[in-house]
């Protein structure tokens, strides 16, 4: 059982009362009838489903209802980081040094 | 004295409590404090089992959890708990134990001639032995190998004890009272740390109450374990559970606890849980969870009576039994030779001390030549005999090249010791990855991967004085990580049980022939070393392929007894070291843990809530039938003497149409959606143009995804400007709403909307029927119901009966409808005074049933029936509900992919059966052909299928490809019994234009 900081709350809460929605900061094209077949496609269905740090969407369903996002470490299942929705993507490599650094000074 | 192994005095049991209980039928007595093992093995017993795939008689190898041989069943309450481990069953009056695996009895048993046959059986016989012929591998092979294999039967009746559930916090979980964890627990409880401190066993102490001769502080280790145990349970932030395995260790120190609280009990009370879970969160964890003894792998080490050392040394003397009366011990290192001088200070004769190596320390030899007991030097065991019991043991002398015989040895018992194994199960759980310690000569933790430390035995640091340091060093640390506090705590000294030498992997030296002895290296699943070769001759190289082929290190104890020795052996026949082989990886659980525990409460009536509507009592008292829609229950259809459920499905619709029923329709999804941009946000959503709808109107509203499928569908109507009451399917009220939330919040977090879920707010009663205004009339306040007034399509407030309430004029049977929406504590009012009054009208209360057939006579979908998530608005004829002019809205861009625009897709249509009273069964599949060839792909699938009284025959809905241009053809249903043929039409199937929607 996971616990998840919601940025929103304030607190961390077990992962039962949240709700994965997929990767993040993919965002709806603001007029879709002008994109092209190939960018539709890819909106609706590609994703990087990397292995290692992937910055994702969650909702707090079962608390305040928000949807923020959270950069996870998907090797680990470590959550490096959460921010709230409309805030920029952080910088993955960053986080990914950072959180490196932590486990060498264990 | 009815118990002969018993000693005269000594150990933690209660000799004044006599017991009594049944092995195999047999009444034999044991005292308080004793284990199923301990009480079998004073009354002389060893023989507890057969083994799993040999039928080999099997005794008690160990004294703790990991005990692979000794798996008993229990009765109780007229069913039996199987596979227990008897080591761990703690004996109480009137227990009755059963042996498993043998037929007819555990002294004669059938399925030994496995033992016979064993050449046949070799590591991977079933992937060799059993492929052909096909036909024999369910109804022969599987049923034989079954009935021979196994071991416990299952329980016959459903689980009736209650399992309790805790969620716990605490700054440091302490896991083992050995040693080490009593000094973890000691140091960190000092600093004021809320500290847990559990153990699987009965009692708290671990090793300390096995100890003889050791002392800490002056006092025996076994008195210094008790009086630490009632200092630390007697303070406010120490909590301290025995009888509780900590069987789990998950993400971020989330540990699982199992604590066993009646079974040990003859009579529990039923009001206490069997087993409860402990759900812990940890700041920190010490993991002191010690080490295990390594069986030696000799020829026939598995007779009863053979056991490991110190499980022989704590039969002695933590439960004051003597495990023979002339007992030899092999042993490759230092901490056996103890366990033959406590038995000999107990008066045991101890047949010899066989160590493996050259030179045993000299300090031993002179403890052993003080007592004057024999001991071999550089001698191994090369074999034993006795058939259900151990009568003696063959000698080896290691020589230059190889080993010649020293002769046989009487015994009744033989302890074997090969060394330690730490126990680092759980550190592996945690995800840290065990490194090799030459020192130590087995794996041990490596870097901590989440917030924990091992102490003590299980990383390698043994001897007594030394766990007990780095126990303290432990509990300091966590407890300083955790709650940043130190605290200054005198450190127990301890005399005596120090670290030991010595210790081998693999098998031992022997002048047997190989090819016809055994040597077990995974009792519990008959692996021997034999296997372990073979396994690597045929080409398992990998330890992970190895285990599986051969299932060593798969039992119960997941390896923790066998993994090292066949490691050793693999390496030996692969020719690499040991590290280079690898370890396997230990899983949750670490031991067997019951279902009952994992589910808990949430069984029977809590195992998923129960949703009920506000007519529930009504139906249940007119004995409606109900069906189960998600976690609704609904109204199916009400029968009346005598009818079956198509005779009263099909006297509702008929009543609906002529008169007016009543439905309810409170499982509908329901979403208030307000604000300034509400009628914005709906344009965006749905497919239907919203801004233009004015106050006082529904429309019905078609929701895509943004690949352009259909997904739900409901009416909304407008209240006011800036209020809609949205409706959904049932089944999807909380998707569509977690759906409007992500848009909302992530897409279009600038527009002004609130929406809210009403579904468990409004209470909903559908009339529907030419009469439906006649019966709601009376009821209503504030509504003008004409025809012109309130036409088809609209919504009003007003009152029924007094109480607020949501009028829509809407209907979804194709008739004058009128649904009523309240505050849910007003449904049971409405529902009863329109069950009532439509009773004036002669009119019914329908169920979903007859709610389907009506709709379907009308050719409206339902969402989930006539669409599976890849139908579109084009597929299911509902084109007309898309609002062409708007610029954008979800599915509107999927709705021009290439394979959405392109010809072929399967369409919606109406299916008459040639024969008007054969009803089709939906799902069945759309052929052009009566008899298509082999391999022909359907054209498509019935959807609904229905008698319908307004039809007067038989009516259906398919989805079939190009089916609107197939308007008159014959197409065929193929079934088992002979194709149907059908004639594909419009899917409307009553009143075409409408008419009596607008009465």
């Amino acid at each position: 059982m996971l616990l998840i900081h919601c940025p929103y709350c304030g607190v961390d809460r077990p992962e039962l009362e949240f709700r994965c929605g997929g990767e993040a900061h993919i965002a709806r094209p603001l007029h879709p009838s002008a994109t092209t077949d190939e960018e539709w496609e890819a909106f609706l269905y590609l994703r990087t489903n990397v292995k290692g740090i992937y910055a994702e969407r969650w909702r707090h369903i079962h608390g305040c209802g928000r949807f923020f996002n959270a950069v996870r470490d998907t090797v680990s299942d470590k959550f490096l980081t959460v921010y709230k929705a409309g805030e920029p993507k952080p910088d993955l490599d960053a986080l990914a040094r950072d959180a490196q650094k932590g486990e060498t000074g264990k | 004295m009815s118990q002969p192994f018993r000693t005269e005095k000594g150990g933690r049991i209660d000799r004044a409590a006599e017991i009594s209980f049944t092995f195999d039928g047999e009444g034999m007595t044991g005292h308080g404090g004793d284990t199923l093992a301990s009480a079998l093995l004073a009354n002389g017993v060893h023989l507890v089992g057969r083994s799993f795939k040999y039928h080999r008689p099997r005794g008690i190898l160990t004294a703790g959890s990991e005990e692979p041989n000794a798996l008993v069943g229990i009765y109780r309450n007229g069913d039996q708990t199987p596979n227990l481990r008897a080591t761990q069953v703690e004996l109480y009056g009137g227990l009755e134990a059963i042996s498993q695996n043998r037929f007819p009895a555990l002294g004669l048993d059938v399925g030994a001639v496995n033992d016979l046959m064993s050449p046949f059986f070799p590591a991977g016989f079933y992937y060799k032995t059993f492929k052909w012929p096909k036909a024999f591998w369910d109804r022969v092979y599987e049923p034989v190998i079954r009935a021979a294999a196994g071991l416990g039967k299952p329980p016959k009746n459903p689980d009736h004890d209650r399992y309790g559930n805790l969620y716990a916090h605490c700054d440091v979980l302490v896991i083992g009272s050995g040693p080490a964890g009593l000094a973890a627990a000691l140091a960190a409880a000092e600093t004021g740390a809320r500290v847990i401190l559990c153990d699987e066993q009965a009692e708290l102490g671990g090793s300390l109450l096995s100890e003889g001769s050791a002392t800490i502080d002056g006092k025996l280790a076994p008195d210094w374990a008790g009086e630490t145990i009632a200092a630390l349970g007697a303070k406010d932030n120490v909590t301290l559970l025995a009888r509780t395995t900590a069987f789990g260790y998950f993400a971020q120190n989330f540990v699982a606890l199992a604590e066993r609280l009646t079974d040990h009990i003859s009579e529990p009370d039923p009001n206490v849980p069997r087993e409860r879970l402990w759900q812990v969160r940890a700041r920190e964890v010490v993991i002191a969870a010690g080490a295990l003894e390594r069986p030696m792998v000799f020829p026939e080490n598995d007779r009863p009576g053979i056991m490991l050392a110190d499980a022989g040394r704590t039969y002695l003397n933590r439960y004051g039994v003597k495990v023979g009366h002339k007992v030899l011990v092999a042993t490759a290192c230092d901490t056996a030779w103890q366990a033959a001088f406590d038995l000999a200070d107990h008066g045991v004769e101890i047949a010899a001390i066989a160590d493996m190596r050259p030179n045993p320390p000299d300090a031993l030899q002179a403890i052993a030549q003080a007592r004057g007991l024999r001991v071999e030097t550089g001698c191994v065991v090369t074999g034993t005999n006795g058939r259900k019991r151990v009568k003696s043991a063959l000698l080896g002398r290691i020589v230059e090249g190889g080993v010649t015989s020293a002769g046989d040895v009487a015994c009744d018992a033989l302890l074997m010791s090969g060394g330690w194994t730490p126990t680092v199960s759980l550190y592996s759980q945690s995800r840290g990855k065990v490194v090799w310690d030459e020192a130590v000569g087995a794996f041990v933790p490596g870097v901590s991967v989440q917030n924990e430390r091992s102490a003590g035995a299980c990383r390698g640091v043994y001897g007594l004085a030394a766990t007990l340091e780095d126990g303290y060093a432990a509990g300091e640390a966590a407890a300083k990580a955790a709650t940043g506090k130190t605290a200054a705590l005198a450190r127990a000294s301890s005399n005596g049980a120090d670290a030991g030498t010595g210790g081998v992997l693999g098998t031992l030296p022997h002048d047997r022939n190989a090819s016809k002895v055994k040597a077990f290296v995974d009792y519990q699943n008959d692996v021997t070393a034999k296997d372990v070769k073979l396994a690597v001759r045929e080409g398992m190289h990998s330890i992970e392929h190895i285990k599986r082929y051969t299932t060593t290190g798969m039992a119960t104890d997941q390896g923790r007894l066998s993994n090292l020795n066949a490691l050793q052996i693999a390496a030996d026949a692969l020719e690499k070291p040991l590290i280079d082989v690898g370890l396997t990886t230990f899983r949750q659980p670490y031991t067997p843990t019951t279902f009952g525990i994992f589910a808990n409460v949430s069984r029977g009536d809590f195992f998923d809530p129960v949703r009920k509507t506000p007519s529930h009592g009504f139906v249940e008292e007119k004995g409606g039938a109900f069906e189960d829609v998600g976690q609704w229950k609904r109204a199916w259809y009400f029968a009346e003497s005598g009818e079956d459920m198509h005779a009263a499905v099909a006297r509702e619709c008929e009543v609906v149409r002529k008169s007016v029923g009543l439905f309810d329709a409170s499982t509908l999804g329901k979403i208030e959606v307000v604000g300034p941009d509400a009628a914005e946000f709906l344009e965006r959503m749905y497919t239907n143009p919203w801004k233009k709808l004015a106050p006082g109107r529904c429309r019905y509203g078609l929701m895509l995804n943004d690949a352009g499928f259909i997904i739900d569908d409901g009416v909304i109507g407008r209240l006011a400007d800036d209020r809609f009451h949205v409706t959904t399917t049932t089944g999807g009220a909380a998707h569509v709403f977690a759906t409007m939330e992500d848009y909302l919040q992530t897409e279009w977090p600038d527009l002004d909307v609130w929406i809210t879920s009403t579904t468990e707010q409004y209470a909903v009663a559908a009339l529907q029927g030419p009469k439906a205004r006649e019966v709601i009339a009376p009821y209503i306040d504030g509504i003008d119901l004409s025809a012109e007034a309130f036409p088809h399509m609209s919504v009003a407030t007003g009152t029924f009966n007094g109480v607020p309430c949501r009028l829509f004029r809407i209907s979804f049977t194709g008739e004058l409808g009128f649904e009523v929406n309240v505050h849910r504590r007003h449904g049971k009012m409405v529902w009863d005074t329109l069950s009532t009054e439509i009773e004036k009208h002669d009119g019914v209360v329908y169920g979903t049933e007859t709610m389907h057939v009506l709709r379907a006579d009308k050719g409206y979908i339902i969402v989930g029936q006539e669409t599976d998530g890849t139908v579109t608005p084009d597929d299911a004829g509902l084109t007309w509900a898309i609002g062409k002019k708007k610029p954008d809205f979800v599915g509107k861009r999927g709705l021009a992919r290439p394979d959405l625009v392109a010809g072929g897709r399967k369409q919606l249509v109406g299916l008459l059966t040639k024969d008007p009273k054969i009803v089709l069964e939906e799902g069945a599949q759309v052929t052009k052909l009566a008899k298509p060839p082999a391999g022909t792909p359907a054209e498509g699938h019935v959807t609904s299928a229905y008698f319908s009284p307004a039809a007067g025959r038989s009516i259906a809905m398919a989805l079939v490809k190009d089916g609107r241009s197939l308007k008159g053809e014959t197409l065929n249903i193929p079934m088992p019994a002979g194709a149907i043929a059908v004639e594909v039409v419009d899917p409307v199937f009553y009143d075409k234009d409408g008419a009596r929607l607008n009465g």
